[in-house]
């Protein structure tokens, strides 16, 4: 076989391992973007240009950004209060859950905590239970506490929902740190809240960081607990009114998607912002084999 | 007690707390609600709770086995080096990042019989009317099983593809220089590197999937008829019929299906 034959084949192999992975690349990028870009088109359609088939509109507008900003729509009239709602609720949940799950971490990685292995396993228990089957006793509890209706509600049960997985993450890289830190720290005469402090903290930012995202849009995202336990238009979050929008049938779908795009916009950003942490803290955590 | 036990006790207490207020008073008290005998004669009574007993069944089956083969595929796909590779990967992420309500609404706007976007295409290209999509139990069921695996693929393909690049690429070289085919080296290196893993992954996806609500309820609402509901969806439905004793029966009804596949994965995890 000469030299330019076998160049020729090679590069005849290597086009057909190309195509091959085209040929699962593109229904890839399909799958994935069609809901995505149905949403966006749906965005910049004026009214009932949306549903006409095409697949870039003929007249693209952002005039459905503007109703919704202006609240212009029986469904937007507490548009603002919402996304407050949700971005408050978010911050809170994150803040909380940051706040008990390091301190509870520390206690039983770090500190070593009498019985600490028995709230690791309580703490595991809870995080594979489903939330969703939590949900309706979560719901009577809630009014039993007289906290129905009250944001505090969903903040609690967020951060009862968030904890056991934070705890579990930042429990697995602590556990990582070497013990000759705490023995310096020890001799030095240095108190535990000392230690907490200025070395735990400080070598925990990583993984903190991606714990307190993890709460942050657990909470942002969550559907399922917001519509149980806030009912009031000007107290639930964005998430609950999107659903509303379903109750009824003349629904003003673009409105709708505009404003679940923008609803979508903010988790994306801080997935992507805060990836590198979120991977390795999600491939170390969520499965180890 | 040194005043480093004091200081752990005390860090640990405010988790304890909600762990007691928010976990162990819910469950006790949802327990307590349920304990009535007439309430599960009452839901074995109800023809909806078998059908969503079957549901959930074929949901978890069907949906986790499926997903996790194409999650298994795509990992091998996405560990090519290729920019534009790299680039879809970014792409391929957006169903995990971004919130399912927005997203499961949209698939349900396109599905809507009269002006969805799919029905639209359909009559354009063959004149013919659609199929009215979500209005078939069978077909309801299925699309919000694509619904939940469009989800959550993208997530255990990264879970799969960081098993994969954990293999060393010399066993690879070397299987390459005895000639084996790609096929002998997915069954002989790939597979048996990730099999735990990949257990251990199904295993966990089958309790989230058991607790998925947003792709069934937001696309399809349990209907037409009540017809696909499944377990996480049933107790909602319930308490808005404000049937509650129905409701948790319907919950602690769930707890063996759950609780086996949960043990599973405490022992794995505690090893």
């Amino acid at each position: 076989m000469s030299a330019n034959a076998k160049r020729r084949r090679l590069t005849w192999k290597m086009v057909s391992t190309e195509a091959k992975l085209l040929l699962i690349g593109i229904p890839v990028f399909l799958w994935t973007m069609i809901p995505i870009y149905h949403m966006v088109l749906f965005s910049i359609s004026p009214r009932n240009a949306a549903t006409s088939g095409r697949l870039w509109p003929k007249e693209p507008t952002l005039g459905n950004f503007a109703f919704v900003f202006q609240q212009k729509h029986f469904y937007l009239d507490h548009f603002w209060a919402q996304l407050g709602n949700s971005l408050l609720i978010a911050i809170s949940v994150g803040a909380l859950t940051l706040a008990v799950s390091t301190a509870a971490a520390f206690a039983i990685s770090r500190l070593k905590v009498r019985g600490g292995r028995t709230v690791m396993n309580l703490a595991l228990f809870t995080y594979f239970i489903p939330a969703a089957f939590l949900a309706v006793p979560m719901y009577k509890t809630m009014g039993n506490y007289g906290l129905l209706n009250s944001q505090w509600s969903l903040i609690l049960a967020m951060v009862t929902i968030a904890s056991p997985y934070c705890i579990w993450v930042l429990k697995q890289a602590s556990d990582k740190l070497p013990w000759e830190l705490d023995e310096a720290a020890r001799m030095d005469g240095a108190t535990a809240m000392q230690l907490f402090r200025l070395v735990y903290l400080p070598l925990m930012v990583p993984s903190l960081v991606a714990v307190g995202t993890y709460a942050l849009l657990l909470a942002w995202n969550e559907y399922l607990y917001a519509f149980l336990l806030l009912s009031k238009d000007s107290s639930v979050t964005l998430a609950v009114a999107l659903g509303n929008f379903l109750a009824a049938d003349d629904s003003p779908w673009e409105l709708l998607m505009t404003t679940g795009l923008i609803y979508a916009l903010p988790p994306a950003a801080i997935y992507y912002t805060f990836k590198r942490y979120m991977v390795s803290g999600l491939t170390a955590g969520a499965v180890k084999s | 007690m040194t005043s480093w036990e004091k200081w752990g006790l005390i860090l640990v207490i405010p988790y304890l707390l909600i762990f007691v207020v928010f976990v162990i008073y819910p469950v006790g008290y949802g327990l307590w609600l349920a304990r009535h005998p007439e309430s599960y004669t009452k839901l074995f009574a109800d023809p909806i709770f078998f059908r969503t007993l079957l549901n959930t069944l074929v949901f978890v089956v069907v949906a986790v086995n499926l997903k996790m083969a194409i999650a298994l595929f795509l990992s091998g796909f996405f560990l090519h080096t290729r920019w534009w590779i790299k680039a879809l990967s970014l792409v391929f992420i957006l169903p995990w990042a971004v919130p399912s309500i927005p997203t499961i609404l949209s698939m349900r706007f396109m599905l809507n019989p009269e002006w969805g976007v799919i029905n639209t295409l359909i009559f354009k290209l063959t004149g013919m009317d659609g199929p009215n999509w979500l209005n078939d139990p069978t077909l309801a069921l299925s699309l919000s099983m694509l619904a939940h695996i469009w989800k959550s693929l993208p997530f255990w393909t990264l879970i799969l593809l960081a098993g994969r690049m954990a293999i060393p690429g010399e066993q690879y070289e070397a299987a390459s220089v005895d000639g084996a085919s790609n096929w002998q080296k997915f069954c002989f290196i790939t597979w048996p590197s990730m099999r735990s893993l990949f257990l251990t992954s199904t295993i966990l996806s089958m309790i989230w999937t058991l607790g998925d609500f947003n792709s069934v309820y937001l696309l399809t609402g349990g209907g037409p008829a009540d017809l696909t509901h499944v377990l996480a969806t049933l107790g909602i439905r319930y308490l808005r019929l404000d049937q509650v004793d129905l409701s948790l029966a319907s919950i602690v009804v769930a707890l063996p299906l759950i609780l086996p596949l949960v043990y599973y994965m405490m022992k794995r995890l505690s090893k």
